[in-house]
């Protein structure tokens, strides 16, 4: 019963008119998506799983804690695997219809179960069925290392408002100042530094045209790109290759040691992977937790975000837009530089010709996929290292799968999660638009 | 930062005291002139703001009144001119040292960030912070909170401002600015994307802010509410002060000085003469994404040489209404007629080929686009007709022809047809697309909102051209918040509530009639509660 009174009573304050006008619904392609991937767990790793058993390998012979290997039976872990998945997936779908959204924990459970079905089913399928977990990480790393670094690039550029294409660039240039300057000083410190300043120097012509003059942000991008790739491999060939007394001493930088740390480095899989690295690991661990924590709780990034989603707003209370995105982009090139001493101060020790090998794109993509938060990004980082050293690691295992087909899957998930396929991918509003004062 | 005699900023405060009681503060503006290019918006503007007074900016469209209160805030610098706070000179050389000295601003269109909170949206430049810049939100909540408290606002510190009706976040543009210890607060036309309602509540929000010392500049093109407001009223026409009248002057002096000519504030219209009925809405029935009813089995008719109005509070499914006729809406059952095609299931093209006009709520979304001049924008959905376009190509002069008699016309203020129309000021660039709406032969004129934002001559003006356009046999859909145009304008208005038609009456119905529809009463049981007003009426909901 309702009772009138003669006052048109208008909608209540804070609450819109239409009755019922929730939550913005979820994306309703999700439970369609768990559902067919359920369906492909049930059939390729159920039902055409492999039999015997899949071997994990988790402790190295020299490891002072031996952990005795992880042993499952593939056919049967990959029932289990689809059993859970289908669950999910039915879980899902309720509480779409329930509630018209899932609950992040099920997306969330959802990737991982599915992973390691996948990993169980292809180790099981190899001659061998053995691999090494600790060379799976650890090897993942070589590649995880710059993506980490490339992508915090793109999280400082592209919270900020400025599409950051030039990562490949920051990386390229990070790598071959990095492996001159440590050539000549014989100090890998002096290496780092210098490519964090050619990062920065990379970024200031992202700046300078992009914000400044307005041109076009994923053209002045690629046109870095390709400055940086004809210069460093010009000076390569010019410096790098002579040689002095039948040395290549340009091209000899001293190299960041692995730096142990005690007790932690000894934990299965993680403390290879995670506490036997240079500086330069650390580094990038210290990066991620502090740009996250700058980004979501501290005033510098609550500007930083408001200047990345509506630049007129944060004008109007004051914030110089401008200038702010100017210091992330300065910013995010040291952060990418640093990425790049990582090629030619830990991982190779010597730089070749466009030796970063288009991993400044697939930084781009770890970004996408990791939602423009540092984390995600770390996240999808390292989902797309442990993908593209499983490929080789896999030849060595020998297996039926072709080698592409894996390298590509990450890929794939990156387009799905962009299309809004799996959860939803959302740029900075104001991303790649320059701010001009009306 | 350059200031001159003014205390030290108010950055970092203690918790403030309760109840606010703000330190007044005396606004003068000494010949402000402020040119864009050869177009002088103000011309040596003098105007004073004294501590606690409500002062109302009037104008035409394009006066200058959004530029004037730019440049008190620190968004564009003056020409020439100064600004005296409290007898000394200040300049400001971004919104920073305007707000450091106590002036807040709400903006035409609001300055929020959508995926941001409230809290967020409000400690933004201004915010609390523990040591190494770690944000203290709790501050900020509290003082949401103790300003909510005072102004018996109902805001959510947490709540996503993009999620909040129109009302609600401007509530929280003013307290972002009182969070800010605003002694001057700018509110440009803050009540033209507000129902009725919420225009009252605003003005008993600005009455209590008065109240507490602060000073309020206002801008409306609503007479009504200017005069219910204001301690004093400033007119400016064509960038200059042309003088300063009292509240209690009469609606018809106010607004014959604004244009400077008199105007006819009610619109002298013969009656309908309606002729065969074309258009025709039968069980219509519109669902949002998220699988509502927005628009709920609604059916009524228009003939031609008739104005329908549609009148209901705002979100009462007229937008989606006007939306499914147009073509634009997904999930639409039910039928549109016009001249006896179905326009469901057309796209926008083949329904505005079928003949209609469309004047969309909000114009800058999608009634123009703003990179482009005002003689293509003229042209927008004719350009691939003759005369403008020829086998491929464009032809500018005619294009251009077009645009100087449209301009000329409708009284769009501008130096150039070809300067982009995103300098025009508000109200000009709704007449650019009524202007190109109504410049073609129609089968059904269809227009949300359609004097919105715009001064009280243009209106007279263009209910004139809607008049018209009915008198040439064009049926004519008026959607409008605004009670006072629906009523002038219309016909038959038909009432929208929960998406549902309450009914359809007379175009000469009393506002308590429609007032009662607009809240949910079908026209039967509004029309007993009238005859027996003591008694209330009990209903089964809905
Ligand atoms: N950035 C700009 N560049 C060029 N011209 C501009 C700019 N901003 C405003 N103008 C011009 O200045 C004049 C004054 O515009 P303003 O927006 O101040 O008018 P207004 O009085 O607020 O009108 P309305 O009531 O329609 O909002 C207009 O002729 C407008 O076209
Ligand atoms: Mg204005």
């Amino acid at each position: 019963m309702s009772t009138v009174t003669t006052q048109p009573a208008g909608r209540p304050a804070g609450q819109p008119a239409v009755a019922g006008v929730g939550p913005a619904p979820g994306s309703r392609r999700t439970p369609i998506v768990l559902a067919v991937l359920a369906a492909v767990a049930i059939v390729v790793f159920a039902v055409l799983g492999p039999g015997g058993q899949a071997t994990f390998r988790i402790s190295q012979d020299n490891d002072a804690w031996q952990v005795p290997n992880l042993v499952l039976p593939a056919k049967a872990f990959g029932v289990a695997i689809a059993v859970v998945c289908t669950a999910l997936a039915v879980l899902a779908y309720r509480q779409m219809r329930a509630n018209g959204r899932i609950a992040k924990w099920v997306t969330l459970t959802y990737a991982p179960v599915f992973v390691v079905g996948l990993l169980v089913w292809i180790v099981g399928g190899t001659t061998t069925q053995n691999i090494t977990l600790v060379g799976l990480f650890t090897g993942a790393m070589l590649i995880t290392t710059p993506l980490v670094f490339g992508s915090l690039s793109g999280v400082l550029c592209e919270r900020s408002g400025v599409v950051n294409i030039a990562i490949e660039g920051q990386l390229l240039a990070g790598a071959f100042t990095a492996a001159l300057v440590a050539s000549i000083t014989h100090n890998a410190f002096a290496g780092l530094f210098a490519a964090a300043a050619a990062g920065v120097a990379v970024s200031a012509l992202l700046a300078v045209f992009s914000i400044k003059y307005v041109v076009n942000q994923i053209i002045v991008g690629v046109v870095l790109n390709v400055l940086v790739s004809g210069l460093t491999g010009f000076l390569f060939e010019k410096i790098m290759k002579t040689s002095v007394n039948g040395a290549t001493i340009y091209n000899q930088p001293a190299q960041l040691p692995a730096l142990p740390i005690p007790l932690l480095s000894e934990i299965p899989v993680i403390g290879p992977m995670l506490f036997r690295q240079s500086i330069i690991g650390y580094l990038m661990l210290v990066l991620v937790a502090a740009i996250w924590f700058g980004l979501f709780r501290t005033r510098w990034g609550l500007r930083i975000r408001a200047v990345g989603e509506h630049p007129k707003a944060a004008d109007t209370v004051g914030i110089n837009v401008n200038r702010t995105r100017v210091r992330n982009v300065l910013a995010g090139g040291a952060v990418a530089g640093i990425g790049g001493a990582y090629f030619t101060l830990v991982a190779v020790s010597s730089f070749s010709k466009d030796m970063t090998g288009g991993l400044g794109f697939i930084a781009l993509a770890a970004l996408i996929f990791g939602r423009w938060n540092p984390i995600g990004a770390a996240l999808a980082a390292l989902l797309f290292g442990v993908a593209g050293n499983l490929q080789s690691i896999l030849s060595l295992a020998g297996t039926p799968i072709d080698g592409q087909f894996l390298a590509m899957l990450p890929y794939a998930l990156t387009i799905l999660a962009v299309s809004g396929f799996v959860g939803r991918s959302r740029a900075p509003a104001a991303d790649g638009q320059p701010y001009v004062k009306g | 930062m350059r200031r001159a005699g003014i205390a030290g900023p108010a950055h970092r405060r203690p918790p403030a005291p309760t109840p606010r009681w703000v330190e007044s503060l005396k606004l003068e503006l000494k010949g402000i002139t402020k040119s864009f290019g050869a177009l002088v918006a103000n011309d040596h503007i003098d105007l004073v703001v004294e501590p606690g007074q409500i002062h109302s900016l009037l104008g035409e469209n394009g006066a200058g009144k959004s530029t004037l209160m730019n440049v008190l805030y620190g968004l564009h610098q003056p020409t020439s001119g100064e600004i005296h706070v409290d007898g000394s000179a200040v300049a400001f050389a971004g919104p920073a040292d305007a707000m450091a000295v106590g002036i807040g601003m709400v903006h035409q269109h609001f300055m929020l960030v959508p995926v941001f909170t409230v809290a967020e949206n409000v400690a933004l430049g201004n915010e609390s912070t523990g040591r190494g810049g770690i944000l203290d939100l709790d501050a900020t909540r509290r003082r949401i909170r103790e300003i909510s408290a005072q102004f018996g606002f109902d805001v959510d510190p947490d709540a996503l401002v993009g999620e909040l009706p129109v009302g609600v976040q401007q509530r929280v543009e003013i307290i972002k600015a009182l969070a800010r210890e605003a002694k001057v607060l700018i509110l440009d036309e803050p009540t033209a994307v507000l129902t009725p309602q919420e225009t009252d509540e605003l003005m008993d929000i600005m009455r209590q802010l008065k109240a507490n010392g602060t000073s309020i500049v206002f801008i409306s093109h609503k007479l009504r509410e200017v005069k219910a407001v204001s301690d004093k009223i400033t007119v400016i026409r064509r960038g200059k002060v042309v003088g300063t009248a009292d509240p209690s002057a009469p609606t018809t002096e106010l607004a014959s000085m604004m244009v400077g000519r008199s105007v006819s504030l009610t619109l002298e219209k013969s009656a309908a003469e309606p002729g065969e009925t074309t258009f025709a809405v039968t069980n219509l029935t519109v669902t949002n994404d998220a699988g509502q009813r927005v628009v709920d089995d609604v059916t009524f008719a228009v003939s031609r040489g008739e104005i329908l109005g549609i009148a209901g509070v705002q979100g009462n499914g007229q937008t989606e209404l006007a939306e499914a006729v147009l073509g634009l809406r997904r999930h639409v059952r039910g039928s549109i007629t016009l001249g006896g095609t179905e326009l469901v299931g057309r796209s926008v093209r083949e329904v505005l080929d079928a003949g209609v006009g469309y004047v969309p709520e909000d114009r800058q979304d999608d009634g123009l686009v703003g990179g482009f001049s005002i003689a293509e924008n003229l042209v927008l959905d004719l350009y691939k007709q003759r005369p403008f376009s020829r086998r491929a190509t464009l032809d500018r002069a005619a294009i251009a022809a077009n645009a100087a008699a449209k301009v000329a016309e409708f009284d769009v203020r501008t130096l150039s047809a070809a300067d982009p129309v995103a300098t025009l000021s508000g109200g000009n660039q709704q007449k650019v697309v009524l202007a190109r709406e109504l410049s073609r032969p129609l089968k059904l004129f269809l227009a949300s909102q359609p004097t919105r934002g715009v001064d009280v001559g243009s209106i007279e003006f263009l209910h004139k051209r809607i008049v018209a356009e009915r008198d040439a046999g064009t049926p004519v859909l008026i959607v409008s918040t605004e009670l006072d145009e629906v009523l002038e304008l219309s016909d038959r208005i038909a009432v929208l509530f929960a998406g549902k038609l309450m009914g359809v009456v007379p175009g000469k119905s009393s506002r308590e009639l429609l007032g009662l529809m607009m809240a949910g009463l079908t026209v039967d049981e509004a029309r007993a509660h009238l005859d027996h007003p003591d008694a209330t009426i009990e209903r089964e909901p809905a």
